[in-house]
């Protein structure tokens, strides 16, 4: 450890640059993937333990597609179509009938659909591990010491651009007025004519279209198997967990904040702290929340 | 009339039963000697459960075609019982345990991979039941004083371990001290990467050379970055992965983005994960190990040498481009049990398992000789050196392309 403190600030602060824009990559999908979560959370008050598996289907489905001669950036508007499509499909299939039942019932319902959905694509696809080879550059600096690959560059850019443009769609148009009118009181909602049941399937298969965006992503800068889900799912349930439901800046924020801590943790102790670190940072956050909350808390007598 | 059905349903009952009954099999009834094997067919080690079928039933197919087991002057034929084991432990373990009580299997072969055959092991040597296994290659299978158990195959902290002599032959032949070498490595946290580990750990121990990184990796790794990092600015001469296939693609990626350049890289699993093919640039000059080589000179009469086992396969199932060694070595356990029997000259299960444990055999897959814990110590593990997509035989030290020079 004290080897790596050294390494990282004495003898070669440059590979700093390197675990920073590292960092600054993954936490870019994991603030989309969590985006998405808190979207659901927060206005259908669903969990959805599916939401890796979401991303894994949307690497797979660029996967395929690649098959057919599709560079992986182009594929994101398809992939993107069809997990929208599916979103509303399971929505209709699935979360419609759980929504109005406790908590555990949607836990216990998106538990399966991710068992489901993992055994789907093993069958599908088969166990391997796959990647996509993006054909892009990679380019070098300070003598080879910091390499940035191009994929990872447009991952980011893209991963930017399309969480703009949800902000600026639940800001300004219709339907986002709708969503943020139905999270706030869905029957208040409802008395202004507001279709909440149309709203909430909209709302699942934006976040089911943003995962497979994700999953774009993913598949072009890392690699992927059926049963990879489950990392996107941890780290999204605690970037959400740690920034809270309604705040939607602070969950971005949250997302490349976990990403630097990984790799840096990852660097100083050592790459099997990684996931130990997301699990970290959410009981630090919710211990200081508890004393923050406990100090202005007023008990009636 | 309920009454008559009642009567029906229970004679239904009872014919069914007693048409299972007779129909499982003795080990050996007629002339045919039933192996069982557990394998997965399904699941995630679906594809490897296949190679290893397939070696199984090909090595059963041209022993039966070639007048089968001689026992007691009269000639029987082989023939294996599978069960799916999805590729789930506690599943293998039923369906052991049911190949030997209902299905009355008196000899088996074993599952795919380390896990699934510790999962079983105990299983058979319960019943005192012989198990060939040619997929488990974890050290700790044969540190637990099983009697029945036998591996054709070399243990895995064998693995990456010639990387590290490779090295030291290197320094050496250029005037400099092994223990002048500097070595990184990044092991999955798993049993069978940490087995490669402790191997690798015993032979640089052995040379004196400094590990400069020792990383764990996360058992869902798909991003190696800071390891790979830290490789930059340490610059070692040996760099060794291993963490199954997703290891050596994350690995192949990330070395090839990161551009690392090392004297020596080694890594496990590269056949399985395609990275001569997926990663050109970065597996020039890597390393690989494996149970066998299809240039291995050593043969037996039933399959000829590697290169003829190699061709004879390719040309029953042509969809194969180049034949895992996971195939090889379990055509090769069930030569074991053929030449096991013709010695024991028996079918009592005790007699084949001496005559099992007292097995020394060239075959072409190597070797075959078990130590008193049931693993072959006779045969090596080999390395291959990724050239321009092919992978070529490192038999010396000579072979190697040294040092690595990939061109990014």
């Amino acid at each position: 450890m004290l080897d790596n403190l050294q390494l990282l600030f004495v003898w070669a602060p440059i590979i700093n640059v390197q675990i920073i824009l590292e960092g600054i990559f993954v936490g870019a999908i994991f603030a989309l993937v969590s985006y998405g979560l808190a979207l659901v959370w927060g206005v259908m008050n669903v969990k959805n333990l599916a939401q890796g598996d979401f991303v894994i289907m949307g690497a797979y489905l660029t996967f395929t597609l690649s098959k057919y001669g599709l560079h992986p950036i182009f594929s994101l508007p398809i992939v993107l179509v069809i997990m929208f499509g599916y979103g509303w499909l399971i929505y209709l299939l699935i979360i419609r009938r759980v929504i109005d039942n406790d908590m555990f019932v949607s836990l216990l319902a998106t538990f399966g659909l991710s068992l489901v959905m993992q055994q789907f694509m093993n069958v599908l696809y088969g166990p391997e591990v796959q990647i996509i080879d993006s054909k892009l550059p990679v380019y070098s600096m300070f003598d080879d010491f910091v390499t940035v690959p191009m994929a990872k560059i447009i991952s980011l850019i893209l991963a930017g651009t399309f969480a703009l443009i949800i902000v600026i769609f639940m800001k300004k148009s219709r339907m986002g007025q709708a969503i943020r009118a139905t999270s706030q009181d869905a029957r208040a909602a409802r008395v202004l004519g507001i279709n909440t049941d149309r709203v909430y399937a909209f709302t699942y298969a934006l976040n089911a279209a943003i995962c497979g965006v994700a999953g774009v992503l993913v598949s072009i800068i890392w690699i992927f198997q059926p049963f990879y889900g489950i990392q996107y799912s941890l780290r999204a349930f605690a970037i959400v967990t740690a920034a809270g439901l309604g705040n939607l800046p602070a969950v971005i924020g949250a997302g490349f904040g976990l990403g630097l801590i990984e790799k840096y943790t990852s660097m100083i102790l050592g790459t099997e702290y990684e996931i130990a670190a997301a699990v970290i940072m959410l009981l630090i956050v919710l211990i200081w929340r508890q004393i923050h909350l406990r100090r202005s808390r007023q008990v009636v007598r | 009339m309920l009454k008559n059905f009642k009567i029906t349903t229970a004679m239904i009952f009872a014919l069914v039963v007693a048409g299972f009954s007779s129909s499982a099999s003795a080990g050996v009834e007629g002339d045919t000697i039933t192996l069982g094997s557990a394998i997965s067919l399904s699941g995630k080690y679906s594809t490897n459960g296949l190679h290893t079928q397939r070696g199984y039933d090909f090595a059963v197919d041209r022993i039966n075609s070639r007048g089968g087991v001689t026992v007691g002057g009269k000639s029987y034929k082989l023939a294996i019982k599978y069960y799916d084991d999805e590729s789930t432990p506690a599943r293998a373990a039923q369906l052991v345990e049911r190949l030997i009580q209902q299905d009355g299997v008196e000899f088996m072969l074993g599952p795919y991979g380390s896990g699934l055959t510790k999962a079983v092991a105990p299983v058979s040597e319960k019943f005192g039941v012989p198990m060939v296994e040619a997929e488990g290659a974890s050290r700790s299978l044969f540190t637990q004083g099983y009697k029945y158990l036998f591996a054709v195959l070399s243990t895995s902290e064998q693995y990456l371990a010639p990387a590290i002599e490779l090295a030291a032959a290197k320094a050496k032949a250029a005037g400099k001290d092994p223990s002048s070498v500097r070595v990184a490595m990044a092991f999955e946290n798993d049993p069978f990467s940490l087995d490669v580990r402790a191997g690798v750990v015993d032979a640089a121990n052995k040379y004196g050379m400094k590990i400069v990184i020792d990383d764990k990796l996360p058992a869902d790794l798909s991003d190696m970055s800071t390891t790979l990092t830290k490789t930059k600015a340490l610059k070692p001469d040996v760099l060794i992965i291993s963490g199954h296939s997703k290891g050596a693609a994350t690995a192949g990626r990330q070395i090839e983005e990161m551009r690392i350049q090392a004297d020596i890289v080694a890594i496990t699993h590269c056949e399985a994960a395609k990275v001569h093919t997926k990663f050109p640039n970065a597996s020039d000059g890597m390393l690989c190990p494996t149970q066998w080589v299809e240039s291995s000179p050593l043969k037996d009469g039933m399959f000829g040498n590697a290169a003829e086992w190699n061709a004879d396969f390719k040309a029953a199932h042509p969809s194969y481009t180049a034949v895992p060694y996971q195939t090889a070595q379990a055509s090769a356990a069930v030569l074991v049990y053929k030449e096991a029997f013709e010695a024991a000259n028996s079918f009592d299960q005790v007699k084949v398992r001496d005559a099992i444990a007292a097995t020394d055999m060239e075959t072409f897959y190597g070797n075959i000789k078990f130590s008193e814990a049931g693993n072959n110590i006779a045969k090596p593990m080999f390395m291959r050196q990724i050239s321009g997509g092919t992978y070529n035989a490192i038999i010396t030290a000579d072979d190697m392309v040294f040092p690595r020079k990939a061109s990014y």
